[in-house]
């Protein structure tokens, strides 16, 4: 049955994440005393997209994109079926390196800059998923995901620290502000589109639905530390997204060395000492 | 069949380098070169055939001539140096070798009678597998040095041709790297880890300029204050438990042989250019590149680390162990950080190789099983990858006449082939499912069991590695203006060997747990009785990302398909030819230009490498008063 | 109605304006008339953009970025012209580097007039735009098979 769960992600994902994505332009709306679009505008955005003509500056650059929700899809498709910890952060590192390849490959300087802020910014949340990663591990005394959900105790217990600096980098991965330095969802229009500039009809239908993967992964991954009680687990992965949206809506996106050395510094700091405490308590 | 196999190793490369030395323009470079690559690659793949498990493989190799032949070549090469050292006043250098010869012979005329070494050379799959390196990679990089040579004379009318020198010296080196490797006497390792030391040195001063000369002084100090450690060490081993020998020193009582395991572990350390002697591989750049592959990069450094990693089991556990592994993290961690700040290729690759010989150290200070195992992983992937890469730019800098990164734009139009084997350099440098991450995997997996907090540099450091990789694999795709392609002209001295590592890099990932089977873990049996077994699960999840990967390429076929090519967006003020230049404020044309993020202020190289030769002095200071107390 | 319908995109564009139908576009994007209930966006990307919002006249500087930013609009596509200056050249039309309105250099398919324009006609607009988007859309299609 490990294949069920791969499975029911790949057919489930894109409704969740893409729901999801309408909920979160929703509620952005009403906390800016608007009435916002419908719930369902992911996929009618989506559904356009896929209608629209294919435009692109070097005829290669889709395929990198392909290859982005490819790889994002595996990383989820590992995830929930009980794989390798370890294994899936690198995955999730392969999509990534393609979604920024796609952005280089462009050629366009608003791409470009876009590309070379999403490296910063997969070098600024590793540490902290990579911390992560090693905790739950010291908790559980394993890295695959199907051992860590059956772990009896809530392993947030051990690994407070460590949540937070996890929690403190989801705002890099869902791309909102102050953290969305390479392209962003909704209207922001810094360096135009950032990374996506350049990318158009299909291809940026494509890159959406990866991104819908990506929530849901990253939802399960904070499910993760509450594994053990999967009503409350659920609640804590919704309740980060909306902490989420809630950080978007109060925070201007900041510069790259603010990012780097709160990322890098919370990560080190409170996963750190989370670590050092776990390892020497024995 | 194989003990003289292993001799005709260390010796056929000797003879080739007398021949290529007395070669005076009689027959073309290739024409000794090739026959001899062809020998040695055949006599190294021969090596697969030794018994892979049980026991090492004792190789007496008694002759009355040897131990007296070493002596007199160490003396001779002990006065050479000490003239060149005179000669350019290193008083530093001077003193070094000066003490270094004076301890062997006072070592040798003391208890030169008294030491026996049953079995002067040994075979083990670990020596194997450094067999296989040296002889494969080793000599293919010999056979791409014919053609980059005869390029470098095009390109450079300045310096005096000296390839008869410059081959004997290549292959002079191959057969003492085959020494290092298969020695079990620690003198015979001495003397041939001293060879190497001399010619690396010979090869940074190759091109006789100021700048060369010294960085290849700077070079030898180091080098050589890590042989007066190895050499100590062996003087104490005797002092200790009266053997010279690797195995016997492995059986001995821990206590007994941990300082003279911590002295030789410290010439490991330089020689594998740890912090803080890392600048001397910094400097070494200056040497042509097929120098900088295979002595500072897939081969020589790696004699530092297999050192280290032999003496791992005794390591494990102990302080000594743990210091060394911080030696090896710090390093690893500074080495990859100062990565991000480089745009010249040559020394992204050497901090890279430096952080990359670090994390093996780290390895082996950890000392466990799975630690160890990982190391040795490390060794075989970055062997491949980094050579690959390193003759990539060799080559690409003959032709752009720049090796940096800035000017690589465009590169997988310029030099269509070269850009895929450099972008498979890279992959097998840091993506999954390739070579060096499956070991950092590995590593990581075995130092969260030791001490999670030796993890943690890992962590970061990996996270930087991430972003140099990719900011540079990103440069070669962009195409910001009309190219052409500039690629004829390269000789096959160079392709055959650039694309047989190329191979190499993808076939060694895919069947790397065949490698493992192979070679590893009957080494892992003997020394730990236990070995690693990462999963069948996990392995065929990387044969399926390999297989995404293979797609990549087919998908190309398919990419011109239901897309319209537009100019890149530049806020609607696109001009000129393509579109790709805009129109500036004085209503004049603009070309765009894309510069890639160096960060620096945050990485520069000077800041942090004050901190790291602050740290790593610190470490070593450690290190031996440790071993003092 | 398709679903191009549903998610009209804009870029918006100001020639040579006094601002105010300009500010009356951002005007329609805040909390009051709150254009994204229909699921409008403001892309500021015209690889992203269904619908170009042009306000402001044409001049000899900005014809050819407009032409361009049409030009890098993927089909299927719908240009509204944006109060006076943008359908005829309004008060500038007899400056000296004038062209005329937006007409002058793309094809435009609705003229909101108003100076400034309201921010009800500039929704009024929005609606019959989309449904044009969905006939070019079916346009496309047919034109393809």
């Amino acid at each position: 049955m490990w294949w069920l769960g791969g499975l029911l992600f790949i057919v489930l994902a894109p409704f969740v994440g893409g729901l999801l994505s309408g909920i979160d332009r929703k509620i952005t709306a009403r906390m800016q005393g608007r009435i916002g679009p419908p719930v369902w505008q992911a996929f009618y955005d989506v559904a356009k997209l896929l209608q629209k003509e294919n435009l692109v500056v070097r005829p290669t650059q889709k395929m990198y994109m392909d290859f982005f929700l490819v790889f994002t899809i595996f990383t989820g498709v590992l995830f929930f079926s009980g794989g390798d910890l370890l294994l899936v952060i690198f995955a999730l590192t392969m999509a990534g390196v393609f979604f920024v390849l796609g952005g280089y490959k462009a050629s366009s300087p608003y791409s470009f800059i876009g590309a070379q802020r999403e490296t910063l910014q997969m070098m600024s949340y590793e540490p902290a998923v990579l911390i992560a990663a090693v905790g739950i591990y010291m908790v559980t005394r394993s890295f695959q995901v199907a051992q860590i959900v059956h772990h009896p105790t809530l392993i947030i217990k051990d690994l407070p620290g460590v949540f937070f600096a996890f929690f403190f980098i989801l705002t890099i991965k869902f791309r909102k502000s102050p953290f969305d330095l390479s392209t962003s969802h909704h209207a922001h229009q810094e360096l135009v589109k950032g990374i996506t500039t350049e990318f158009s009809g299909r291809t940026l239908a494509k890159i959406e639905i990866a991104h819908w993967y990506e929530y849901v992964f990253i939802l399960g991954f904070v499910y993760l530390f509450f594994a053990s009680n999967p009503v409350l687990g659920v609640a804590m992965a919704l309740l980060a997204f909306f902490c989420e949206l809630v950080i978007d809506n109060i925070s201007a996106r900041v510069r790259w060395q603010w990012l780097l050395a709160a990322s890098w510094g919370v990560a080190f700091v409170a996963g750190g000492a989370n670590i050092l405490y776990l390892m020497l308590k024995g | 069949m194989i003990p003289s196999l292993v001799i005709f190793l260390i010796l056929a490369p000797l003879v080739v380098a007398l021949l290529a030395f007395l070669n005076r323009k009689v027959v073309p470079f290739a024409g000794i070169v090739y026959p001899a690559a062809v020998v040695l690659i055949g006599a190294s793949l021969g090596l697969l055939k030794a018994p892979m498990g049980g026991q090492p493989l004792m190789i007496p190799a008694h002759a009355e001539w040897v131990e007296p032949a070493m002596l007199i070549a160490e003396v001779g090469l002990s006065a050479y140096l000490l003239l060149l050292a005179f000669k350019q006043k290193d008083w530093m250098v001077g003193a070094l070798v000066a003490v270094q010869a004076a301890l062997l012979l006072a070592f040798h005329f003391k208890a030169g009678d008294k030491i026996h070494a049953e079995a002067n050379l040994f075979i083990d799959p670990f020596s194997v597998v450094m067999g296989l390196i040296i002889g494969v990679i080793g000599t293919l990089i010999a056979v791409y040095a014919v053609g980059y040579m005869e390029d470098f004379y095009h390109h450079h009318h300045e310096f005096q041709d000296e390839r008869p020198l410059f081959f004997a010296l290549i292959f002079l080196f191959l057969s003492a790297m085959f020494g290092v490797c298969f020695s079990n006497n620690l003198l015979w390792l001495f003397f041939f880890w001293e060879i190497t030391t001399a010619c690396s040195f010979l090869l940074i001063r190759y091109k006789r300029d100021t700048q060369s000369t010294a960085n290849a002084f700077w070079a030898l100090r180091w080098n050589l204050l890590g042989g007066l450690g190895f050499l100590l060490g062996i003087i104490f081993l005797y002092k200790g438990v009266h053997t010279v020998e690797m195995n016997r020193l492995l059986m001995a009582p821990k206590m007994l042989v941990l300082l003279p395991v911590a002295l030789i572990s410290f010439a490991g350390i330089t020689k594998s250019a740890q912090l803080p002697f890392s600048s001397w591989l910094v400097g070494a750049m200056v040497a042509p590149t097929p120098v900088s592959a295979l002595l500072h990069s897939s081969t020589m450094v790696k004699a530092g680390v297999y050192i280290v990693l032999r003496f791992a089991s005794v390591l494990a556990g102990t302080s000594f162990g743990l210091v060394v592994a911080l030696v090896g993290a710090v390093t690893f961690l500074i080495g990859s950080f100062i990565c991000i700040s480089q745009n010249d290729a040559k020394k992204v690759l050497a901090y890279s190789t430096i952080a990359n010989l670090g994390l093996i150290i780290m390895c082996a200070g950890v000392g466990t099983y799975e630690a160890v195992w990982a190391g040795i992983l490390l060794i075989i992937f970055h062997a491949i990858s980094k050579g690959l890469l390193f003759l990539c730019v060799g080559t690409i800098e003959h032709k752009l006449h720049s090796r940096l990164i800035e000017d690589m734009t465009g590169l997988a139009h310029r030099m269509p082939k070269m850009a895929v084997m450099v972008q498979i350099g890279i992959a097998g440098m840091f993506l999954a499912p390739f070579g060096m991450l499956i070991s950092k995997w590995a590593v990581l997996r075995a130092i969260v069991d030791y001490n999670p907090f030796l993890a943690i540099f890992l962590i970061y450091g990996s996270a930087a590695t991430l972003f140099f990789w990719v900011k540079w694999l990103g440069k070669l795709l962009i195409i910001d203006r009309e190219y052409k392609n500039i690629e004829d002209g390269i000789s096959q001295d160079q392709w055959i060997p650039l694309g047989i590592l190329a191979g190499l890099t993808v076939l060694i990932c895919a069947g790397f747990s065949w490698v493992a089977k192979m070679f590893i873990e009957p080494y892992m049996m003997v020394v730990y009785g236990t070995s690693v077994n990462l999963g069948v699960g996990n392995i065929i999840i990387m044969g399926i990302m390999l297989g995404l990967i293979a797609l990549f390429p087919m998908a190309l076929l398919n990419r011109g398909k239901g897309v319209r090519v537009v100019p890149p967006y530049l806020a609607g003020a696109n001009q000129g030819e393509g579109g790709r230049e805009f129109r500036n404020a004085l209503d004049g044309s603009q070309a765009m230009e894309l510069k890639n993020y160096y960060l620096q202020d945050y990485f520069g190289e000077d800041k942090l490498m004050r901190l790291g030769v602050i740290l790593g002095s610190c470490l070593v200071v450690a290190l031996v008063l440790m071993g003092g107390i | 109605m398709g679903a191009l319908s549903k998610s009209p995109w804009i870029i918006h564009y100001d020639g040579s304006s006094c601002n105010g139908c300009d500010i009356e576009v951002l005007a329609a994007l805040m909390p009051r008339f709150d254009l994204e209930r229909f699921g409008v966006i403001n892309t500021g990307n015209p690889k992203h953009a269904d619908i170009l919002l042009l306000t402001g006249s044409i001049n000899e500087q900005n014809k050819s970025v407009v032409k361009n930013i049409y030009d890098q609009m993927p089909h299927p596509k719908v240009v509204v012209a944006v109060g006076i200056c943008a359908t005829s050249g309004g008060i500038f039309r007899e400056c000296y580097n004038v062209q005329g309105g937006a007409d002058k250099v793309v094809p435009v398919d609705f003229y909101v007039p108003g100076c400034a324009v309201r921010p009800e006609a500039l929704i009024d607009a929005a609606v019959a735009a989309v449904a044009l988007l969905d006939k070019k859309r079916d346009a496309m299609k047919a034109g393809k098979a």
